[in-house]
């Protein structure tokens, strides 16, 4: 019942009026409210970095499903973030183009210079590592993204550049 | 060559925007159709050209169309057309690009597709990584709206579409066009048994057709200059130009426009500049990461889709991944099963289970713990997971392509893992 | 009908079947476990694979999935291939990648469905020799035991428990292979048919949570053929019991009534026949009002002696056996016998029975209901008053579905394509009650009114109907619904009280001119029709009649019936005062036999037999699964026995049930068909009784030696066809003597299939039950007088809210019922709750006349004009009355309830003190 429970002055106070209105944006294309499922997620997770409970039930309640109905896609996809994240996360391609360009030992780079392994975050919360799929960019392995931006070509020199020990942000 | 797909496109040139697409000839085909063709008209210069769908199974494109209920035979409602422009498929770069570079290409393409079909929404189903690219194409949409060519009445032809751009929230599952649909509607994406077929019964049930990016880039071409124009630009079966791409440790890796029929020594030779430096050819995937192996026995075979699946492989998205003989294949396969154990849906048992048996088997092997009956217990896995029929859908059988060549062609290789106690590559996969 | 060929044999099939389904009706073992009969194919599983061929020459063929291939004439397929073989045994392997190795310790073990198709692949050594995949578990309630590790991610459990059932809160979570099925959170399932899932899981993810605590093996288990008590639907049940206990419930498959599925209510709610309320001896009152205990002749002695000669009267119940209920009745003749409703409650089951006697409409079966294409529903909610009924009106809905499928070529078992294609179209369903209930998600149209004005609602409808215009825009909307459908359905029943909305209903019917028409009524008790037509010849009396001449009688007799529950206390205190002699028959303590001077300690459903008439009028037999404990026995061999003693002229000639069932079938006309609800107690099948027990029934003769070494005489069943024993046959017997399901090789439930005479059909042996009413021609009468109230400021009409979980008396007695039903409430709109400033918890008093009431607060979605709803039939709610007027006021001195102990913990507790080990059998 804890999904039937909550009324509308909770949904409110979870979500913002913008995201709602975002959602809302999305909704005039859809003909059944649970269809903007997966766009919400990604409207509440692009401001707050991941999906906490409370935000997947607000959602849900707001899209007139069930938690679990929510839960279920939002577990099913990669993108969604059900703990969590760094203020960047750290996508690295360890697909085939890459594992032949030698992903493996820039991986360990990584982790050795941030002290994190496949999804962990990094003590000062600025850097979670997550592997992805191949990302489409083979001629330029092995590639990882760290945000939005893409980075191309590794090697064990770049990735030290750009996790310089001020960490001060990143170079593409 | 006459670059078609390609012709806005150059190192260090700026993406193409509405006034330099229209500059190079954009929005021709998109006039042309408006003002003076019936959708069947279009329907029927695309069914001529031989067109076949880019984004691996080469189906061909008019007769996909053809299956789409028309007029009083559809009843009333949306239809929808969606491009499918979720490249995940490993070793495949070759959407990014033409998305990147030439949003318009697509959006002209996808206007004149949704005209033949009677599509009056349509989608841009991209991947969320791509986040250049998604930004680019809303730009993109944004002049075209501003500029008529969609929103209602377009052109003054009564035809109208909205087009949206939807970042998925990442499963290689989603480039399957019906688990794609289920991604569309807010739900898991499971892909779903067919038939009915999406062209009957798609999104939210309705006719749907989701057509790859570089399908819908060459539409435009086709409508504006014709169905024999198109089928002269190959120079073997098939019809058109092709993205070709190499990927692996070759001289100059990259992705170009070149002729249907190129053949593959041209592509690795010419344009990627051969194997790097005291690196030898031992195979590679013609297609992508679920496409059989072939070797330099298979070099002067014309990338062709019939010539190569009668090679035993597939065209796939033309994105070649080569291995080289210092890459340890059985490593390589393992790879690429992790890839799709872990991209695997779940749906159905030979994917979600079998996939990774395979795996563990590969890992015992790789790591040195292998066994001889281990060689028998991965050929029962082929024989099980490796048919299409036997799954859901076709990303398990996919899978075992690269893995079944590789047993193959290399067995010697998994033979010496297994005598030896360890992976033979190791020292020397150096990097 | 198309002939296919399998291996060679030539096998005849249904048009539009599935090869999965033809060769399960031509009897060859094709394993599968994500396709179910009621849910249809979607071919997750692939574990029905088999070999297609194009033609005779073709002798290589492809594997296909014989639930998703349609059958079509001289197609070829091959179940022996080697291919398909190798490609099953495949199937199991990977699905033990992960799959525990706890089959000893696991409630499904013996009944797994997992277990057989392993042994039927041929599958035993399993390769793979990498880590299992671990899951945790969750807490879903009192009533499901969660074990995610052994799950083979079939799909089945969300599909029937959101697709089939409209369950919203559990699903598939997370994908590839750390598939997880569950909720969101930990927390109590909401759906009231949850435990479906026991039997829907193809293994042991999903047990039954009480069975566990007193857990025996399938093969341990004696079962008869049963029918639940739990309401007037008449779901067909198979209770099975060892050491003297029911253990559990498990569906009894009856295609026109509940097909595979029952609700919580009646597979979790027999837990009450095991509880320390029981009683097992007779008792005569002591001067201080304990009874002592007296052996079953003394008793019959002792109200032989009250009776002899006296003034003696009667109450029957609509929650006992027809035959015990005309015993009574023919013992003290049908003037001094009142049939133990409320007055209230006689007039509105009466009224239904006048109406489906007399309506040109069919009263449905749930198969029937099933084809519904446009229903409304006048004041009920189904879900609450028969469960059953409400989960057929669920997938009446679908129908519009299968209509747009249809229309493509799309098999109706094509179940995910289907679903993809109709998206949320559904056929219409309008629901017109005073406030939310359960089926509200699927309706099409809700209308929230005060009873009064569902009654006019439904007049309304029915002029509409009959061309006549109405101001009332949406009783017109629902007259065109119900006049655009082929097979009209319309829904009411007894939980308003209020007789108006009853026939309003049959007005609507009847205004419907479709032959396919149907008027359904939900009634509350098992046997409350079937009490209502004993007593339709009028010539019985009512509680208030025989309450005024309580002074003149001797000796009253009240069959399993707990008077106060039938309201009003004054009036039952009257009936029940010192002076009159009262004897009770019953099976546990309650206020009408804590009044009594004689108890005799009846035998439950599981320990007696007898007949019962369901809401849709069709009397079913149901058996006794063991024999009665201590000296309890069946009422209506107390009342034989009583009789007899009594030297009652007609009775005493009665000896055997058979002869009870012939007597009363004579008694009317209406109940001519009772004789062939049955088989004769001479029944036998190929020369045997039907065996209770399984083959493998164990320890016999030593499942007692912990209390005594001992080894009695099996239990000799005199009055039925079935024996307290394992020989004999289990097969092809007619339907009404099924008690269990198992087939060689099937040892789950699945073996149904085994019995079906095709898939989702009939059993072999038919469908059970006769159908005591048919429609008329004539039409039924119908007062369309309807009431108007006039409230005064701060007055609430109040509405009886029946819960499944609560409502029912003898469930409620059971620990994880009552967990689930909870406190009494009042239920308020949003608005009202805003305005007395309460939240769900909070308390409020209601105030009736002299009346208080205080009761926890629950908030409803939507709700009429001035109504409130309370929980209908718990004890807090005892002393409020149905359409009453009422005011109410904020409770300061409420407590909010705590957390309350899980049901689990408390039995877990009390295992401590009061078993000690062996000495528990």
């Amino acid at each position: 019942m804890s999904n039937a429970k909550m009324i509308q002055s909770d949904i409110s106070s979870v979500l913002t009026r913008q995201e709602m209105a975002e959602i809302d944006h999305e909704l005039e294309h859809i003909p059944y409210k649970s269809g903007a499922a997966i766009d919400a997620l990604k409207i509440v997770q692009a401001g707050r970095g991941w999906v906490s409970d409370e935000s997947l039930q607000a959602i849900a309640k707001y899209l007139d499903m069930s938690s679990e109905e929510l839960e279920g896609v939002a577990t099913f996809y990669n993108l969604i973030y059900r703990r969590p994240v760094g203020e960047k996360v750290i996508l690295f391609c360890d697909s085939v183009s890459c594992w032949i360009g030698g992903c493996d030992s820039i991986k360990q780079t990584i982790s050795d210079t941030l002290g994190v392994d496949y999804g962990e975050t990094t003590d000062d919360n600025r850097y979670t590592l997550l592997p992805v799929p191949c990302l489409g960019a083979c001629d330029r392995a092995p590639v990882m993204m760290v945000g939005d931006d893409l980075i191309t070509h590794l090697d064990d020199n770049k990735i030290s550049e750009i996790f310089s020990s001020n960490k001060s942000g990143v170079q593409s | 060559m006459e670059k078609v797909l390609t012709r806005n496109i150059e190192p260090g040139k700026a993406p193409t925007d509405m006034a330099a697409y229209e500059a190079n000839g954009g929005y021709q085909g998109l006039r042309k159709a408006m003002l003076g063709m019936s959708p069947l008209e279009c329907r029927e210069v695309v069914s001529a050209s031989n067109l076949r769908g880019r984004g691996g199974a080469g189906f061909p494109t008019g007769m996909k169309w053809s299956f789409v209920p028309m007029d009083d035979k559809c009843t009333p409602g949306h239809k929808y057309l969606v491009c499918n422009a979720d490249e995940m498929e490993p070793g495949a770069f070759k959407d990014r690009l033409l998305m990147e570079y030439d949003p318009h290409q697509l959006i002209e393409g996808m206007i004149l597709s949704a005209y033949c079909i009677g599509a009056d929404l349509s989608y841009i189903f991209i991947r969320g990584e791509y986040v250049v690219a998604i930004e680019r194409l809303r730009e993109a949409l944004d002049e075209c709206y501003a500029k008529g060519y969609l929103g209602d009445n377009i052109l003054g032809s009564g035809f109208k579409l909205d087009m949206y751009v939807h970042p998925s929230a990442g499963r290689y599952i989603c480039g399957e066009e019906t688990a794609l649909i289920n991604a569309l509607e807010g739900k898991r994406a499971n892909p779903r048994a067919k038939p009915p077929f999406p062209q009957v019964s798609g999104l939210w049930g309705r006719p749907t057709i989701v057509n790859n990016v570089e399908t819908l880039c060459n539409i435009p071409h086709i409508i504006d200059r014709g169905a024999d124009w198109f089928k002269s630009l190959g120079v073997g079966e098939d019809a058109g130009t092709k993205m070709f791409g190499v990927s692996g440790r070759v001289k100059t890796p990259g992705c170009w426009e070149l002729p249907m029929g190129t053949p593959i020594r041209e592509i690795l030779e010419n344009h990627a500049g051969g194997m790097q430096d005291g690196l030898q050819l031992k195979g590679f995937l013609p297609g992508g990461g679920s496409t059989d192996f072939l070797t330099q026995d298979h070099l002067d075979l014309a990338m062709d889709y019939n010539v190569i699946g009668k090679a035993g492989s597939r065209m796939g998205t033309g994105t070649m991944i080569i291995l080289d003989d210092q890459t340890c294949p059985v490593g390589m396969v393992l790879n690429l099963i992790r890839f799709f154990a872990h991209e695997s849906c779940g749906f159905c048992t030979p994917c979600r289970d079998g996939l990774p048996w395979t795996r563990q088997v590969l890992e015992d092997i790789e790591q040195g713990r292998g066994k001889t009956e281990d060689l028998d217990t991965l050929e029962y896995q082929i024989n099980y997971i490796g048919a299409i029929g036997n799954t859901h859908c076709a990303l398990a059988p996919g899978a075992m392509e690269p893995l079944q060549s590789a047993l193959k062609y290399f067995r010697e290789d998994f033979e010496r893992h297994i005598s030896g106690g360890c992976c033979p590559y190791h020292s020397g996969k150096g990097a | 009908m198309p002939m296919i060929y399998v291996d060679g044999q030539e096998i005849e099939v249904k048009k539009g079947e599935n090869i999965l389904e033809a060769c399960l009706n031509a009897g060859l073992d094709l394993p599968y476990f994500c396709w179910h009969p009621a849910m249809g194919s979607i071919g997750s599983c692939r574990q029905c694979a088999l070999v297609q061929y194009q033609n005779e020459e073709d002798t290589r063929g492809r594997i296909v999935m014989g639930c998703m291939t349609p059958v079509s004439e001289g197609a070829r397929f091959s179940l022996k291939a080697e291919n398909a073989t190798q490609f099953r045994e495949a199937v199991v392997e990977s699905l033990m990648l992960n799959h525990p190795h706890d089959c000893p310790v696991c409630a499904e073990g013996g009944e797994c469905h997992l277990q057989d198709m392993t042994v039927m692949v041929g599958h035993r050594d399993r390769r793979y020799t990498g880590k299992k995949n671990t899951y945790r578990n969750q807490y879903l309630g009192p009533l499901i035991h969660h074990e995610m590790n052994r799950c083979i991610a079939c799909y089945r459990c969300e599909r029937y428990y959101r697709d089939y059932a409209g369950g919203k809160d559990l699903g598939a979570q997370a994908s590839h292979d750390h598939l997880y099925f569950g909720r969101h959170e930990e927390g109590v399932l909401e759906s009231e048919f949850s435990g479906n899932l026991v039997e829907v899981c193809p293994t042991g993810v999903f047990t039954d949570k009480p069975f566990l605590k007193q857990y025996s093996r399938k093969w341990d288990l004696q079962s008869a053929p049963s029918i639940c008590q739990g309401c007037a639907v008449g779901c067909n049940i198979a209770p099975g019991e060892r050491y003297g206990k029911v253990k559990r419930v498990h569906n009894r498959y009856n295609d026109e009534v509940n097909g595979y599925f029952l609700c919580d209510r009646g597979r979790f709610g027999s837990g009450y026949l095991n509880s320390d309320l029981r009683l097992d001896y007779a008792g005569i009152k002591n001067p201080d009002g304990s009874f002592f205990a007296v052996h079953q002749q003394q008793a019959l002695d002792t109200a032989a002696g009250w009776m002899t000669g006296k003034k003696v009267v009667a109450i029957g119940s609509p929650r006992a056996s027809l035959e015990a209920n005309y015993l009574l009745r023919e013992l003290v003749g049908p003037k001094n016998f009142a049939p133990g409703f409320s007055d209230h409650e006689a007039d509105l089951i009466g009224g239904i029975a006048t109406i489906l006697q007399s309506t040109k409409s069919i009263n449905p079966s749930i198969k029937q209901i099933e084809t519904a294409d446009a229903v409304l529903i006048l004041g009920e909610d189904v879900t609450n008053t028969a469960p059953r009924v409400a989960l057929a009106l669920r997938q009446s809905v679908r129908n519009k579905a299968f209509e747009l499928a249809e229309q493509m070529g799309l098999p109706a078992w094509q179940d995910a394509a289907v679903r993809n294609l109709a998206q949320d179209q559904r056929s219409p369903m309008t629901i017109v009650s005073a406030m939310d209930t359960r089926l509200d998600d699927v309706a099409s149209t809700c209308v929230s009114l005060a009873p009064d004005d569902i009654a006019a609602f439904g007049h309304a409808v029915a002029a509409a109907l009959a061309g006549e215009t109405t101001d009332n825009a949406e009783a017109d909307a629902a007259a065109q619904m119900l006049k655009a459908a082929k097979n009209p359905l319309i829904v009411s029943g007894s939980s308003m009280a209020h007789q108006g909305v009853i026939n309003s209903a049959a007005a609507v019917a009847d205004a419907l001119s479709q032959a396919k028409t149907m008027l359904s009524f939900c009634v509350p008790e098992c046997n409350s029709l079937g009490l209502a037509l004993m007593v339709a010849d009028g010539s019985s009396s009512s509680l208030k009649a025989l309450a005024k001449r309580a002074v003149k009688v001797d000796a009253l007799i009240v069959l399993e019936n707990d008077l106060y529950r039938r309201g009003d206390k004054e009036l039952i205190d009257q009936l029940l005062a010192s002076g009159t002699k009262v004897i009770t028959l019953d099976m546990y303590e309650n206020g009408t036999l804590d009044q009594s001077d004689l108890v005799m300690a009846a035998a439950s459903y599981a320990e007696s037999q007898g007949t019962l008439v369901s809401s849709e009028g069709r009397a079913q037999r149901f058996y006794p699964v063991h024999s009665p404990a201590a000296e309890r026995l069946p009422s209506w061999q107390w009342l034989l026995r009583l009789a007899k003693v009594v030297e009652h002229k007609k009775l005493s000639k009665l000896e055997h049930f058979d002869q009870i069932v012939a007597a009363c079938a004579k008694s009317s006309p209406l109940f001519a068909g009772l004789v062939d609800v049955a088989p004769l107690n001479s029944f036998r099948d190929r020369g045997s009784k039907i065996p209770r027990q399984t083959h493998r029934y164990s320890g016999r003769t030593a499942m007692n030696s912990g209390v005594s070494v001992h080894e009695p005489q099996q239990p000799k069943d005199h009055e039925s066809p079935l024996s307290y024993s394992m020989e004999g046959l289990n097969r092809d017997q007619p339907a009404s003597l099924t008690p269990f399901v198992w087939a060689p090789g099937w040892n789950s439930n699945q073996s149904l299939q085994k019995f079906q005479s095709e898939v989702d059909g009939p059993l072999k042996g038919g469908s059970s039950g006769v159908r005591l009413i048919s429609s008329s021609q004539t039409g039924a009468e119908i007062s369309s007088q309807v009431n108007e109230v006039t409230l005064k400021p701060h007055q609430w009409h109040l509405v009886p809210m029946e819960q499944i979980h609560g409502s029912d008396e003898l469930s409620a007695h059971t620990d994880e019922i009552a967990e689930l039903a909870g406190r009494g409430f009042i239920a308020i709109g949003e608005k009202v709750a805003e305005k007395l400033a309460v939240t769900e918890g909070d308390g409020l008093l209601v105030k009736q006349g002299d009346v208080q009431s205080s009761l926890e607060v629950r908030i409803l979605s939507r709700v009429a004009k001035n109504c409130i709803g309370y929980s209908a039939g718990y004890s807090e709610t005892r002393e409020l009355t149905a359409g009453s007027l009422v005011s109410l006021e904020v409770d300061k001195a409420w407590q909010r309830s705590g957390p309350e102990m899980i049901a689990s913990d408390k039995a877990a507790f009390q295992q401590v003190i009061g078993d000690g080990g062996a000495s528990n059998v």
